[in-house]
């Protein structure tokens, strides 16, 4: 199929180190992927869908993510998903969107102090956004997860805010929770739906070979969504 | 003007670390019955006035220094130019 191929912006921080598996991902799933440095004031023209990706943004002094959002580039994405284009941030990426205020919550050190680097099965909440189009209802992911810093965290009047509005779309399965977090948050979403970010990394999920290409699901309905964008543009 | 920030995980906030410390503590043979792990800012602020230097940091904490939503801070302000904090 010559499907036509959405150009993903993939913002490169100093210290992101996840990024060229996720332009690699997402080449794979039918995108264009762009690496964007974070100096950039612009998005590159045409951008269906922006990727904030894993990694240890200028060293994840003061808190994970604190600094990245000072970054040039923020301002656009912030326009872009202020006008409803789907952003994604992955690991240190929801990190740096929860601290940039573009999604709710908090990312505090694990439970365990330990960092913890393995497969952990997930359970899809919300198959009504952008970037689990493709999963089923309740359906269960395995999605390897790699972080120091992982415990989800909101007060008890946000968190009953985000049960309420649906915005919880992705938990650790019951009894997998790997750091923490509160209510087994794995990812969230803002409350238009447009902005999601999660711990575990699909961008290692797509490829037999490692094991799960569970991670295609959540990468491959952002590609959906960015190719639908597209159309709307032609 | 020399100030001093103090950040600490608010109260109820899972504190791992503070745990860890607590726990390495007790290790040593002292009877603590808690530790909590904060953070600790040296800020010198370009201005005399204390009224303004407190709103300034102020600022800083909500914008920057601490994250509201699970730390506080408290400010310090040393007038002596030559005072360490201590």
């Amino acid at each position: 199929m010559n499907e036509p191929r959405p150009l993903i912006a993939v913002v490169v921080f100093p210290g992101s180190n996840d990024d060229r598996d996720a332009q690699l991902a997402l080449e794979r799933l039918g995108a264009t992927a762009r690496r964007v440095w974070h100096t950039e004031r612009e998005l590159p023209e045409a951008t269906a869908a922006v990727v904030f990706p894993g990694g240890f943004s200028f060293g994840d002094y003061l808190r994970c993510g604190a600094i990245a959002r000072f970054s040039p580039v923020l301002k656009s994405v912030t326009a872009f998903a202020a006008e409803g284009g789907p952003v994604l941030g992955i690991c240190n990426g929801f990190q740096v969107l929860t601290e940039a205020g573009l999604l709710p919550g908090a990312l505090r050190p694990n439970a365990s102090l330990s960092f913890v680097c393995r497969d952990v099965p997930l359970t899809v909440t919300r198959t009504d956004t952008p970037f689990t189009s493709r999963c089923s209802d309740g359906q269960t992911l395995t999605i390897p997860i790699k972080h120091g810093e992982g415990c989800w965290f909101a007060d008890d009047g946000l968190l009953a805010h985000l049960e309420s509005t649906g915005q919880i779309a992705l938990r650790y399965a019951p009894g997998a929770n790997p750091n923490g977090a509160l209510a087994d948050v794995a990812g969230v979403t803002n409350e238009a739906r447009n902005v999601f970010g999660l711990m575990p990394h699909p961008e290692h999920a797509v490829d037999p070979l490692l094991g799960s290409t569970d991670g295609a699901l959540i990468l491959g309905s952002l590609v959906d969504t960015a190719r639908l964008s597209l159309a709307a543009f032609v | 003007m020399r100030a001093t920030v103090l950040v600490r995980p608010k109260p109820g906030i899972l504190d791992p670390q503070g745990q860890a410390v607590e726990s390495s503590l007790r290790h040593l043979g002292f009877d603590v019955g808690g530790a909590r792990v904060g953070r600790l800012v040296d800020v010198e602020v370009a201005t005399e006035d204390r009224a303004d230097a407190i709103e300034q940091l102020n600022r800083m904490c909500e914008q920057l220094l601490a994250n509201p939503l699970i730390e506080s801070y408290a400010i310090q302000l040393h007038p002596d130019p030559a005072g360490s904090g201590a």
